[in-house]
């Protein structure tokens, strides 16, 4: 009996000692840790992965180093089923924008959040109604009038096909009656640009894709489709800040987007593994290029992880069944 | 004049001890990277990114810029040495570039080809110096329709211009079209043509096509011939360089002509691809050699390499000035930017001039330092087509299999660019053309996007592409180069008839 106590004590001194020194027993990347974006380059995605690369090197964050590749064929399948496949190993993380509801729907691609394993939410991405600053339309009720009047020729550009641009655009025509002809461009910068040149009449942007055309007082922010406004106070064009943007819901368009800009990893991940990568997130969070990065495209910066962020994708992804069926937009 | 200015500011700023050499390293980087096929200017800028987080936002981007011509002039040196363009752009350059090296003129070839280059980006970056303000403004005019009308004339001046049976021709683009339609449908977000195969997601990649059809079936072509590669008499000569330097002033027209196309290219959206093969196929059409293209003409090499580096390098100005990237390479430099918190758009020119100028400088010293690094090495690059080809080529197949594999990780595209090298052969075997292919593969998606996007904007009227004086202007052209043989043949009849020789 005593030899085992005594057996017992070391164990005891050994875990102490373990308790101590936590970072030599917690799990570690062994090699370079790839970043996968299911978009193409320059969208938001991409410039959110590219960026928290940056943050991890400048600051030596990880011993080894992360790496971002864009997947972005079939509209993002190609990264997500990437992941999917490679169960069980821990270096392949994925960032997500809403086609991680909207590709399996649109496309019948087999997978699903559910084949992943979720790492943290890192931000909510705002949409914001964009029109041409030399149009007179100077809020979104003087707009919708102007589009139900022209009798559904007014365009509306946005990213991709059957994603969240044209879920939005959808949902504007059935909440107001006008009708918008939608043309998919690839990437957000492309949209802009189209709005700009004034081949379209208006545009759902996120905020960091048309910020710098906003800047140029090329383009004026019409509303943005959030419960409440934007927290970003500094000016940004003339006088004017992401604050002064009403929502749409008070311009007489109630409704609401707000786009998961989270990372997910492969099947099969430890707690370990998954705490891993939490804390590193953590610690991107607390630097300064994340924080102007937030500012900068008005980010939404709640943080989640575990059962909370979990739930939230699920009754997101019921939220996209229920607006992907609505529009028609489901694969046959 | 305060554009001239703002450059010589920018100069100062560049011309710092460390600047050039990390420009200098930059340049070697890029040859490097842009020798291995697959690799690519995009990766190795990715790869190397974070190298420069240390340094200043002028130096990193003028290291980063200075990968970039690096690897443009790297990707010539294999399309020339081994028939492996390792960028869309470098594959008009095959065409002359790698008869000449079969000829045992492989330094000529590559002279032209790297002073093309440098004469081609050095024009952009005078232009670019000059209407800055300007070209934003033009590049904007470019809706749907326009792009359309662009690719059209794409394709209209280069099947306009070939010589080989058009029935040929147009099978070998239907191929190329049909290959390019696989994957997802961008403007339905509907897949097609992958029969349930979840590695057909992703369609077929450029890159794997080309290096299969080149690459893999010209290694097949010499096997059957005999081993040995026909370069080997290639005669190393040091002064390669001056000799060939003594001719190409003869092509200036091509020179100018192709400099224009490029950059106008480069700054409409369409980029560097459509602008080499309608070099291409504008110089075989007009010049007095044109019988010769594809034979291993030294112009068949300017044109399109000239072209495609005034693209590449106009292509930037959109990029700064309205943050959309014309190229792989340009997105992550974008992404470059992002990171020092400059943010691309119409303000950066005014909020952050010192950086915008020196990066303008940097492209100037940037390309001279270049161009005397690849020259100096020609006689080098010459030598390799002296190994033996039982060395050679096993090293050539393993380059083109990791180039395969790098594009996508993924070990399916292996076996499909294997796949590919024994369609090119059968292909050359026929008599079949692959240029179209190749060139419906690159363009075939974008141009039907396009197309598609503007019925979506009209309603259906094809009045869409006649609707203003650009896109009219164009589109105009486009059928003129499609019917050019046809339309030649009249005019020569007309001034033939009043000598009483109408037939």
């Amino acid at each position: 009996m005593t030899r085992h106590l005594q057996y017992l004590g070391l164990a005891a001194l050994a875990l102490s000692a373990v308790a101590v020194s936590p970072a030599q027993s917690a799990w570690e990347p062994t090699k370079p840790v790839e970043f996968i974006v299911p978009a193409g380059t320059g969208g938001g995605a991409d410039q959110m992965a590219r960026t928290i690369q940056g943050i991890v090197t400048k600051h030596n964050l990880m011993k080894q180093s992360m790496v971002v590749i864009n997947k972005a064929g079939g509209a993002g399948g190609e990264g997500f089923l990437d992941v999917k496949n490679s169960k069980g190993d821990p270096h392949k993380i994925i960032i997500t924008l809403s086609n991680l509801f909207t590709t399996p729907m649109a496309t019948g691609i087999p997978f699903s959040y559910k084949d992943l394993t979720p790492v943290a939410m890192l931000a909510l991405d705002e949409f914001i109604l964009w029109v041409n600053a030399d149009k007179p339309y100077k809020s979104a009720k003087e707009y919708v009038d102007a589009a139900k009047a022209a009798g559904g020729t007014f365009k509306m550009a946005g990213t991709g096909s059957k994603q969240e641009d044209q879920i939005i655009t959808e949902a504007m025509q059935k909440a107001t009656g006008a009708k918008f002809i939608y043309i998919p461009e690839r990437g957000g910068g492309a949209v802009a640009v189209q709005l700009v040149g004034g081949h379209v009449d208006s545009t759902v942007n996120n905020p960091i894709e048309a910020v710098a055309h906003w800047k140029g007082g090329k383009v004026r922010p019409l509303c943005v489709f959030d419960s409440k406004k934007l927290d970003y106070k500094d000016k940004i064009a003339g006088d004017m800040s992401w604050n002064d943007v009403p929502t749409c819901k008070s311009a007489g368009l109630d409704i609401e987007y707000l786009m998961l800009r989270g990372v997910f990893m492969t099947p099969g991940a430890t707690p370990e593994q998954v705490n891993y990568y939490v804390d590193l997130f953590k610690k991107v969070r607390e630097t300064e290029e994340w924080k102007k990065l937030m500012s900068e495209g008005a980010f939404n910066t709640t943080f989640m992880t575990g059962a909370d962020y979990l739930k939230w994708v699920g009754t997101e992804e019921k939220r996209h069944e229920d607006l992907m069926k609505a529009a028609g937009f489901m694969a046959k | 004049m305060e554009e001239i200015g703002n450059l010589f500011h920018g100069f100062a700023t560049v011309i710092q001890p460390f600047n050039i050499m990390v420009m200098l390293v930059g340049i070697l980087l890029g040859v490097i990277i842009g020798v291995l096929p697959g690799l690519g200017g995009a990766n190795g800028v990715a790869i190397l990114l974070p190298l420069t987080f240390s340094m200043s936002p002028t130096s990193a981007i003028i290291m980063l810029s200075c990968i970039y011509w690096g690897a443009l002039f790297g990707g010539a040196i294999t399309s020339i040495l081994f028939n492996i363009p390792g960028e869309p752009w470098s594959v008009a350059t095959t065409f002359d570039g790698y008869p000449m090296a079969q000829k045992g003129k492989a330094g000529e070839a590559l002279t032209a080809a790297f002073t093309s280059s440098f004469v081609g980006a050095f024009f952009a970056v005078v232009v670019i110096t000059l209407v800055a303000p300007l070209v934003a403004k033009f590049a904007l005019q470019f809706g749907p329709a326009e792009k359309f009308a662009v690719y059209f004339l794409a394709f209209c001046s280069f099947i306009g211009m070939s010589k080989e049976p058009p029935f040929k021709t147009l099978a070998a683009m239907m191929i190329g079209f049909a290959l390019g339609a696989v994957g997802l449908d961008q403007v339905t977000g509907q897949l097609r043509l992958t029969f349930g195969f979840e590695t057909m997601l992703t369609g077929f990649d450029f890159l794997i096509a080309v290096i299969g059809l080149f690459g893999i079936g010209e290694i097949l072509l010499t096997m059957e011939e005999g081993l040995s590669f026909k370069g080997r008499a290639a005669v190393i000569n040091s002064k390669v360089v001056w000799e060939t330097w003594k001719e190409l002033p003869r092509y200036w027209v091509t020179s100018i002509r192709s400099c224009i196309i490029g950059c106008w290219m480069g700054i409409t959206p369409a980029g560097a691809t459509p602008a080499s093969f309608m070099s291409y196929g504008i110089a075989k059409r007009i010049s007095k050699n044109g019988a010769n293209f594809g034979k291993g003409e030294i112009e068949g090499v300017i044109a399109p390499e000239t072209a495609a580096h005034a693209a590449g390098t106009s292509a930037l100005l959109p990029m700064l000035a309205l943050g959309v990237p014309g190229s792989p390479t340009a997105a992550v430099l974008l992404g470059g930017l992002l990171i020092w918190g400059l943010q691309p758009g119409p303000m950066l020119f005014v909020e952050q001039k010192e950086f915008v100028w020196g990066l303008i400088a940097s492209m100037y010293l940037g390309n001279v330092v270049g161009l005397v690094v690849v020259l100096t090495c020609v006689p080098l690059f010459a030598a390799i087509l002296r190994i033996p080809f039982s060395i050679i080529a096993p090293i050539i197949l393993v380059l083109c299999a990791i180039g395969a594999y790098s594009v996508h990780n993924s070990t399916f595209d292996v076996v499909l660019m294997l796949v590919f090298g024994v369609v090119g052969y059968v292909m050359k075997k026929c008599n079949y053309p692959m240029a179209p292919m190749v060139l419906a593969i690159v363009l075939g998606d974008k141009a039907e996007e396009s197309f598609r996007q503007s019925l979506l904007a009209s309603q259906g009227s094809l009045k869409i592409f006649f609707a203003n004086g650009l896109v009219g202007t164009i589109m105009a052209l486009g059928l003129i180069a499609l019917f050019w043989s046809v339309i030649s043949k009249g005019v020569s009849r007309l001034r033939s008839a009043p000598a009483g020789r109408s037939a």
